[in-house]
């Protein structure tokens, strides 16, 4: 076996598909953030609860109705987007109007009253839940052990992001959107919905956030603080990559993953820091973020 | 613009400048309702529980502190906590570890406050909006995992046992008495200073700021320093309130540098009204009871602080003292 650096290739890898792992959930998420700030103006506090929203409703539909991990990559955002729909219609829509930051306070309201009230009757300790069988095992790739459900994670959070990538920069339904986040009233005079159309944003970004929860539970155990502490790296995530781009949102996310795995290996201390580190050292260089415009 | 400048603009024309009362109008009356309130302090310990008072002392001048810049300067920080706690954590060891003297350890307090803020602001005013509250909140985050990382907190368990010492040689701040008329000195002070900011030129430049920032830079304001010195006064004063929590409590924890108290201080002052001067205390008092009276319940305290943040979003976002100066009728 060689060795770089001093560090067992083993290690190297592991850490690195770690890193991959949770940088895909940062882009899920960032992109999430991205898409609902471009239409509604809007940062979500509430997304990191909503995420942790998801994976309970996967764990609830196991522990309760007995429907597997399957059923819950499809129901679970389903509920999480529903819930956004409710959310949107009843308060974040009265918001347009004013300051931004209104917007923030009020999320920030919703996801402690989320959070606190799954602590309230799950507690704050975490739940298992399985691996599906179809994903068990793993391959050996030669330099590393690859588990089976962490490649698939992997790979179908890269599907999803991209599939949104395409669907916003290059469908029909993708130019009302990006149009509407211009000028939302010209588009509503060419005969546009864009209350559906700003409801429904809100309602995909959320499910986005409740689909990372899913694809997070086998790995992660099921927690209610499993969304508060993510919400603030992603936050920063957003700060770096700037929220003008979706394709720089995810980006951003995985390469942050990919650095703080790197960083757990060489200098396992500055793990935890290492993305706000590179958030300072950024704004220090380019404020608009890496991909950003100043708006 | 900003947050408190939107809620004048939604108000009807009349009340339209109502956070913005100039010094002749307001001065007679916020002398009066200061010594109503300090006469009100200065017996409450007769009829509360010290402790509790203080504590309510500690989050008000804190409160204060973030409203200097949400309410005047229309700067949202998401990251106060950072400057609150690390001056506890500052504050506890040096009097605790290093054996200073409490003033000694309060100034060390400040002046880490002071430090942090000036890191925070040089990094953070290079955004604006909603941007400037993410890049707060991320920093202060950092100074959480620094501070359960870093031997000198003590991690998981923070600093305990911090003893109170005798201010300036004199006053023996183990009775509780004599800590109380302590803490709402140093209240007073930090009041008195943040009064005396906003209504000094300094304040008008940081209000014409809030209200809009381009046309300030055209008069010729170089509008990032002066939201720098703000900020670090700010932070400052944060720094203060958690220095004297530290000495109040004899602890410095984890508690104080998490992202919940960043959000509990601008519940705090959401809910008094953010632009008003007296707005964040009535806030803090607020909250304060409130949790020590959820406490005892078995209701869980983040869904009712959550519930009010959305409650005051929706309904009420020029808070408690906003509203009552938009409806009393001698407000102009």
């Amino acid at each position: 076996m060689f060795d770089l650096l001093g560090v067992p290739p083993q290690a190297l890898f592991g850490q690195l598909l770690l890193g991959l792992i949770n940088g895909s959930f940062y882009a899920l998420l960032s992109l999430g953030l991205a898409v609902i700030f471009g239409m509604l103006n809007v940062i979500n506090f509430a997304h990191g609860a909503l995420y942790m929203v998801g994976a309970f409703v996967a764990w609830l539909l196991l522990n309760y109705l007995g429907l597997g991990y399957w059923w819950a990559l499809f129901l679970a955002p389903t509920a999480v987007g529903l819930i956004g729909v409710v959310l949107e219609k009843t308060m974040l829509s009265r918001l347009y109007k004013l300051d931004h930051l209104y917007g923030l306070l009020l999320t920030f309201g919703l996801a402690l009253i989320f959070e606190g009230a799954f602590r309230h009757f799950y507690g704050v300790s975490g739940q298992p839940y399985p691996i599906p069988d179809l994903l068990k095992g793993g391959q050996n790739l030669g330099f590393m052990f690859l588990p089976n459900y962490r490649g698939w994670v992997v790979v179908s959070s890269l599907i999803v992001c991209f599939g949104t990538w395409f669907a916003i920069e290059r469908t029909r339904l993708g130019a009302y959107l990006r149009a509407a986040t211009e000028n939302p009233v010209l588009v509503q005079a060419f005969g546009i919905n864009v209350p559906v159309m700003v409801s429904a944003t809100y309602a995909f970004g959320v499910a986005l956030a409740g689909l990372a929860g899913v694809l997070a539970a086998p790995i992660y155990q099921v927690s209610p603080l499993m969304g508060s502490n993510l919400i603030i790296i992603v936050f920063a995530v957003v700060v770096i990559g700037g929220m003008g781009s979706i394709l720089g949102a995810i980006l951003t996310g995985l390469g942050l993953g990919l650095m703080e795995g790197l960083t757990k290996v060489f200098y396992p201390e500055a793990s935890n820091i290492v993305v706000f580190v590179v958030m300072a050292i950024v704004l220090l260089i380019k404020p608009a973020g890496l991909f950003g415009r100043e708006r | 613009m900003t947050a408190a400048s939107q809620t004048t603009n939604q108000a009807a024309p009349k009340t339209a400048t109502v956070a913005l009362r100039g010094p002749d109008a307001g001065t007679a009356r916020t002398a009066l309702l200061f010594a109503v309130g300090l006469a009100v302090a200065g017996a409450a310990p007769f009829a509360l529980y010290p402790v509790f008072v203080m504590k309510v002392l500690c989050f008000a001048l804190f409160a204060c502190a973030f409203n200097l810049l949400i309410g005047f300067a229309g700067l949202l920080s998401f990251g106060h906590a950072a400057f609150f706690g690390g001056a506890a954590y500052v504050t506890a060891h040096s009097v605790k570890v290093w054996g200073l003297p409490p003033e000694a350890g309060l100034l060390l307090g400040v002046l880490a406050g002071a430090f942090l803020g000036l890191i925070f602001g040089v990094i953070a005013i290079r955004r604006q909006g909603i941007y400037f509250a993410m890049i707060t909140l991320a920093l202060s985050q950092m100074v959480f995992f620094m501070a359960l990382q870093m031997k000198f907190t003590g991690g998981e368990d923070g600093i305990q046992g911090v003893p109170r010492g005798v201010l300036f040689g004199i006053f023996d701040l183990t009775q509780p008495l004599t800590m109380y008329y302590a803490v709402l000195a140093i209240f007073v002070v930090g009041f008195a200073l943040i009064w005396r900011t906003v209504h000094s030129p300094f304040g008008q430049v940081l209000k014409a700021i809030r209200e809009n920032e381009p046309r300030a830079i055209s008069l010729g304001y170089r509008t990032d320093r002066y939201k720098l010195v703000a900020f670090v006064l700010s932070a400052s004063l944060a720094g203060l309130a958690g220095g004297t929590k530290a000495l109040v409590f004899q602890l410095a924890s984890l508690t104080d540098v998490q992202w919940q108290m960043s959000g509990e201080v601008v519940l705090m002052t959401l809910l008094g009204g953010m632009g008003t001067l007296f707005g964040p205390v009535v806030g803090a008092g607020l909250v304060v009871t409130l949790e020590s009276y959820l406490a005892a319940t078995s209701l869980p305290v983040p869904v009712v602080i959550g519930a009010i943040f959305v409650v005051c979003v929706l309904l009420f976002r020029r808070g408690i003292v906003g509203e009552i100066l938009a409806r009393l009728p001698g407000a102009r």
